[in-house]
């Protein structure tokens, strides 16, 4: 991966299908998540107080509709991808070789464990005030 | 050094992208690690809450507003100018309509939630 940037972004890559690939995806998730990270900020944090959104709230009023789940879920899948591709640059510009290749395997191993207890968590939440 | 460098415009655009972006990134993680505590030790989620209605708390949370807004605002130009190549000789212009546009949404966000900030120090009425 060559640290090369035009006057906006990374140079869109020639040649890798992957890389291209990769470039394409970075933009439209990008699109989305300006949608979808500015919306779930201004609910969350402008519209209510954080500090008032306990466990239960979450469970029987933000996800007591499939809609806000599947919002969530999306945006939880959209800002993975982003976030660690993101990720996956930053290393590449700083490091090479074993290093590198090291780092981003743990990269990925992070986002997938995050992808999974991130979807356990969006799918199984009851409706009900958890115990406790 | 990042103002004193001659890189210009373009390369300040940069320097916050990446820093407003490894921000971001960590704070994800973290984020998606809290709403898992929410299924599986819901009373240790709530027993952190507190966090948000603490002065460091809120301002990090400011701070994240600020992050998630610039690096959505400046990711948006850098798409605009890589579909569109040929507004790059406004690349400058954009970036400036950029802090524009950070300025109209960051203000009244900013008293929002300096209204929450007000309020942990009791300062304001709940």
């Amino acid at each position: 991966m060559s640290g090369r940037y035009g006057r906006s972004g990374r140079v869109k890559p020639q040649g890798d299908r992957f890389e291209t690939a990769v470039w394409y995806g970075m933009r439209l998730s990008g699109i989305a998540l300006f949608v979808l990270v500015l919306t779930h900020y201004l609910i969350l944090h402008v519209l209510y107080d954080p500090s008032e959104q306990t466990a239960a709230w979450i469970a029987e009023v933000r996800w007591s509709s499939t809609f806000w789940r599947v919002f969530d879920w999306s945006m939880l899948t959209l800002v993975l991808f982003h976030a660690f591709m993101g990720m996956r640059v930053v290393i590449g510009d700083l490091a090479g070789g074993r290093p590198a290749a090291v780092l981003r395997y743990g990269l990925y191993g992070l986002a997938l464990f995050l992808f999974l207890i991130g979807t356990y968590v969006v799918v199984t939440l009851p409706n009900v005030v958890p115990a406790g | 050094m990042l103002v004193r460098y001659r890189g210009g415009e373009g390369m300040l655009a940069w320097a916050f992208h990446r820093i407003s972006g490894v921000a971001i990134w960590l704070f994800v993680v973290l984020h998606v690690v809290d709403i898992f505590l929410v299924g599986v030790a819901p009373d240790v989620y709530d027993s952190l809450l507190f966090i948000y209605a603490t002065p460091p708390g809120i301002v990090a949370e400011w701070l994240l507003g600020a992050a998630v807004l610039y690096h959505a605002l400046n990711g948006l130009r850098i798409i605009i100018l890589d579909f569109w190549p040929r507004l790059t000789r406004f690349h400058r212009q954009l970036w400036y309509l950029n802090w524009v546009l950070f300025a109209i949404v960051g203000i009244p966000v900013t008293w929002v939630i300096f209204g929450q900030f007000a309020r942990s120090m009791g300062w304001w009425p709940k």
